[in-house]
């Protein structure tokens, strides 16, 4: 029924990769249970900065999912006929992104075997409750309408009516999940790096920019090492959402620049300050913002030149620029950001141990193997359909 | 049917494991007695009568724990009228059963209880003097 | 009668809903239900007073009653220390206030800092399980180390650092065991709890029973005729950043 067979044939190279991943994963999973034993001691976090790399994964990788809507959206609502055939591909990066992001959160608990008590005590004024459902909603739709389409295809049929207006849900329900996501940081009275209402607007920006980079990334991996190929034109529309998104993203960043450093207000500068200039001496995160920002930067100098955006070889390019550009910004920039100086003005800082960095790519590896799956999957059961 | 090793095999271990507490319990003396508990040598009545205590005691003390911590309401008032505090350790075994190894410890063994771990945290009475383990 | 399966499996389905619905529902309606009659609503509060606090230098006695009273770790790496009360200095606790000029009168000098209290605490908003809760009938913002996760969310709203997390089992590192209250373990938040368990017992809580100057006042906020009540209308009180509008319990009298 889940077509699962179809991911036990592959290629050397196939089976090569998928051992590979089996690797990262159990030895993060060792680490994840020495992690266990001893508690989060074994990471890099503090007193001070209580979230870090775990959390800074969710946060990133919520965009990702999010950005599936970027290709739903123009095809169903809009009859968008070249993103047809890879509306599936952005649903089922979804999948795997909001299982990465479920296993983050899991990973940094400090009581892991009590997860179940965000359901049996449900707290209508916690942003965790709203995250945990709608995530967990947005999950099960994602799973859903790739696994209705495939069987549909599979047999030849077009798909039941009713798939329609789930489809229609996921799109406000992708907004939602973002959205939810940043009022978790948001509405923090004593955050003063979060307290921002664009924070919102800021996020939906760096998802659909970061998400469908690695979309087209994706893509154009599949064009090398399958028979699949999503069309220049899908490719191309891709690349200029990424140029949109990004200008947006950045244009938006920059804005924030001005409030803060226009106000003077201290609560609100001397965040910026740390995480772009360094304070007092400590200048851990300044050569990563700057690293982002100049990523940005060469994206976007690539992205808004027509020629370059849809060249070949410069759009892997600027979608990697903007993929690890966004992952710094709103990853570790903005976690370590929020906690740095803490209330009480120390500076504490925040240096991944390696158990945790495996821990990460551990799950980075199981969000691979997800989409390896996937991705097997949903493109042997076209071919053998002989799709359109 | 070209599978049929596979599946014998997959069979054979499937009952093996399926059956696991059966054979391997096999080296163990079964005990048809009761476990040999102390009990108190002063008091002879509990906080609720020992039928409900053998069945209950852990619904009790949950009970207990959601009142103590949650609401703050720390008076038991027993089935007798008998007003006691709200505390496995100062009131249960600190009054009573001041000997945890040889009542409680002694049923649970008997009964394959592994232990719930409240006593990562809580404070056994008569442990104040080492570091519990 | 026979039943088709997609007829069964829809009729679990709503089935399923209609139990979830339930739930949501009660979820609610807990939550917004009102607080206790406010006419009796204790509110626990304490002032500190800075000037009595000065007269010791050094003096760290509230902080030594509190780790004995509950089993505080002490934990060597700063990184992963827990404490519930500890002594920090001016500058750093009222940035708001201090300029150049104030520095000079009250530079370095120690302002004992625990969890405030809030009466309307951002901590409890943000807990995913309730596990820090405030309690109707006194204000005491409890932890209810049961129920905890480990989520640490608490910890990133508290805007005053009043919070410590068990990175590591906390008992090697308690110096002596107190038998009286539990230890805690790893992976759960932990804060000052205003001695709830002393309070219940009818004592005051172990730092201000401790303080040798009797800086530290505890009593009830809501009844106008308490200690604490009567100094904050003698003298001029502050809180730590009132404009995030916590509204915290501790007053310090400068």
């Amino acid at each position: 029924m889940l077509m699962m067979e179809k991911a036990t044939v592959g290629s050397r190279r196939y089976w090569a990769w998928i051992l590979c991943l089996a690797a990262i994963i159990l030895a993060g999973f060792l680490c994840y249970l020495r992690q266990l034993s001893h508690g989060l001691a074994i990471t890099g976090l503090s007193r001070d900065v209580t979230w870090g790399l775990y959390i800074a994964q969710f946060t990133f990788f919520v965009g990702v999912a999010a950005s599936a809507v970027m290709v739903v959206l123009p095809y169903y609502l809009h009859d968008y006929k070249a993103f047809g055939r890879i509306t599936i591909l952005g649903e089922l990066l979804a999948v795997s992104a909001v299982t990465m992001c479920l296993l983050f959160v899991f990973v940094d608990m400090g009581q892991p075997a009590r997860v179940l008590n965000v359901l049996l005590y449900p707290s209508p004024s916690s942003l965790m409750f709203w995250d945990f459902i709608s995530l967990g909603g947005y999950l099960f739709l994602n799973a859903l309408i790739p696994f209705v389409m495939l069987r549909a295809e599979r047999e030849e049929v077009s798909p039941p009516k009713w798939i329609k207006p789930i489809v229609i849900l996921s799109i406000p329900w992708a907004v939602s999940i973002h959205t939810v996501t940043a009022f978790l940081y948001s509405g923090l009275p004593g955050r003063a790096f979060w307290l921002t209402a664009v924070l919102v607007p800021r996020f939906l920006a760096s998802a659909f920019a970061s998400g469908p980079a690695l979309l087209i990334l994706l893509c154009l991996i599949l064009r090398k090492v399958s028979r699949f190929d999503a069309g220049d034109n899908a490719i191309h529309q891709l690349g200029l959402i990424v140029t949109y998104a990004m200008v947006i993203n950045v244009f938006l960043v920059s804005v924030e620049f001005f409030t803060v450093f226009y106000s003077r207000i201290p609560e609100h500068l001397e965040h910026f300050r740390y995480v772009f200039f360094g304070l007092d001496g400590n200048y851990h995160l300044a050569p990563w913002m700057w690293l982002s920002a100049a990523l940005a930067i060469a994206a976007l100098i690539l992205l808004l030149v027509p020629a370059w955006r849809n060249s070949p070889r410069l759009l892997p390019l600027a979608c990697a620029f903007v993929f690890v550009s966004v992952w710094i910004e709103k990853g570790l920039g903005l976690i370590v950001g929020g906690f740095t100086p803490s209330p009480l003005g120390s500076i504490t800082r925040y240096t991944p141990t390696w158990p945790e960095t495996t821990i990460v790519l551990g799950v980075w590896a199981i969000g691979a193997l997800m989409i390896t799956v996937f991705y097997k999957i949903a493109l042997s059961v076209r071919e053998e359909a002989g799709v359109r | 049917m070209s599978d049929r090793p596979q599946i014998v095999a997959g069979l054979i271990v499937f009952v093996g494991l399926f059956t696991f507490p059966i054979w391997h319990a096999r080296g163990g003396k079964p005990s048809p007695n009761a476990p040999d508990i102390k009990l108190p040598a002063q008091e002879k009545q509990c906080v609720a009568p020992v039928e409900y205590m053998r069945e209950s005691h852990m619904d009790l003390l949950d009970s207990w724990r959601e009142d103590v911590v949650r609401d703050n309401q720390r008076q038991f008032t027993a089935f007798n009228g008998k007003v006691y505090d709200k505390s496995l350790t100062r009131t249960c075994l600190t009054q009573c059963h001041t000997d945890k190894a040889e009542f409680c410890d002694r049923c649970h063994t008997y009964a394959g209880v592994s232990g719930p771990y409240c006593w990562d945290c809580h404070v056994q009475p008569r442990l104040t003097a080492r570091r519990t383990p | 009668m026979k039943i088709t399966r997609k007829d069964f499996l829809r009729l679990s389905g709503l089935g399923l809903l209609a139990l979830a619905g339930k739930k949501a529902v009660r979820a609610f309606a807990e939550a917004a239900a009102p607080s206790a009659s406010p006419q009796t609503i204790k509110r626990w509060g304490m002032v500190i007073d800075l000037q009595k606090c000065r007269q010791k230098d050094g003096c760290t006695d509230c902080v030594k009653a509190c780790n004995l009273a509950h089993n505080i770790p002490q934990i060597p790496d700063r990184a992963h220390e827990v404490k519930w009360i500890w002594n920090q200095s001016f500058e750093s606790v009222f940035p708001q206030v201090q300029t150049d000029y104030t520095q000079q009168a009250y530079a370095g000098h120690p302002i004992p800092l625990l969890c405030n209290h809030c009466a309307n605490p951002p901590c409890v908003r943000v807990c995913p399980t309730q596990a820090t809760f405030k309690r109707e009938n006194d204000g005491i913002v409890m932890m209810d180390f049961h129920r905890c996760i480990g989520c640490r969310y608490c910890m990133a709203a508290c805007p005053y650092g009043s919070r410590s997390f068990n990175w590591q089992d906390p008992r090697p590192a308690i110096p002596s065991i107190n038998s009286d209250f539990p230890t805690r373990t790893k992976g759960v938040v932990e804060k000052c709890n205003f001695c709830e368990e002393r309070l219940a017992r009818g004592l005051r809580p172990a730092c201000v029973e401790a303080c040798p100057e009797k800086a530290m006042v505890f009593g009830d906020l809501s009844n106008p005729e308490t200690e604490p009540r009567k100094l904050l209308r003698a003298r001029f009180a502050l809180q730590r950043e009132p404009e995030l509008g916590t509204s915290p319990s501790v007053y310090y009298l400068i």
